[in-house]
């Protein structure tokens, strides 16, 4: 009777195992890390970190701050990015869901070795804060011509 | 920002294709209506689609993440850019009468309830 959560062929574990898959691609495990300083997976708010040879690019999903409680600040290339969201929930009856972040957050983000920490902007768009990072000349790639 | 009153979009089936993230809502009920409140950053009002018809409501966004040419992922938390969220409604809301804030990635929806099924005190009678 209680061979399948779904009425699907298949066993119970199949199912929990695929749940584990979405639930993994949904909120992103790779890659692993066990920097000292890397939050545990699900904190808020979520990371992107890209890069080019020029620059370190990183993105904070964090909808509903006031930019200018902000603290970031880098000392040589470990980037700090501090803040809080307060929500008001009130004393009244009538939350049925409360789901969004609230309270205070710090993300400690170590990022290439050869970024210029005097060259750090950041800007907040639509809920996303942006932190742009350039990295120093020494890391361009050289070409190498073979005499 | 595009609000539709409208029964089931006829391309739900390709949207369900493309992976997609429910976003975190909160939702409050008073005596004159419902307030849903959903975080969607990246989220600008032309990629903002808000679905309504008589017993669903449908939320949808894509966000816009400024990515230079080229670049590569070092760590990605986030690694889709469409949010997609469903509720059902209860009768006696108003949908068409819905009223939609989006700013800096936060999206407040307030729905009225039908005046006249607003809750009424009961009193208790005793004998």
């Amino acid at each position: 009777m209680f061979g399948t959560l779904t009425g699907l062929p298949g066993s119970l574990f199949d199912d929990l195992g695929r749940l584990q898959r979405e639930l993994d691609e949904a909120f992103g495990r790779w890659p692993y890390s066990a920097e000292l300083r890397s939050p545990g997976v699900g904190s808020w708010p979520p990371v992107n970190v890209g890069a080019t040879p020029g620059r370190v690019d990183v993105y904070l999903f964090a909808p509903g701050l006031d930019p200018n409680e902000l603290e970031i600040s880098i000392q040589q290339n470990l980037l700090t990015i501090a803040g809080q969201r307060r929500i008001d929930r009130g004393d009244e009856a009538g939350w049925y869901r409360a789901e969004r972040f609230s309270g205070e957050f710090r993300r400690a983000l170590t990022l290439p070795e050869d970024v210029d920490p005097d060259n750090v902007e950041a800007s907040y768009r639509d809920g996303i804060l942006h932190v742009t990072v350039q990295r120093r000349e020494s890391a361009q790639p050289r070409r190498i011509t073979v005499r | 920002m595009n609000t539709e009153v409208k029964t089931r979009t006829p391309d739900a089936a390709a949207r369900r294709e493309t992976p997609s993230l429910r976003p975190a809502v909160d939702i409050v009920e008073d005596a004159e209506g419902v307030t849903l409140i959903a975080d969607m950053p990246g989220v600008d009002k032309e990629r903002l689609h808000v679905r309504v018809d008589a017993n669903t409501l449908q939320i949808e966004g894509e966000a816009q993440v400024d990515l230079p040419e080229g670049a590569e992922a070092l760590y990605a938390d986030v690694r889709t850019t469409r949010f997609s969220r469903g509720f059902t409604l209860s009768n006696e809301l108003e949908p068409d009468k819905i009223d939609a804030q989006l700013r800096n990635g936060v999206l407040t929806l307030r729905i009225p309830k039908h005046p006249e099924q607003r809750p009424r005190k009961i009193e208790v009678r005793t004998a």
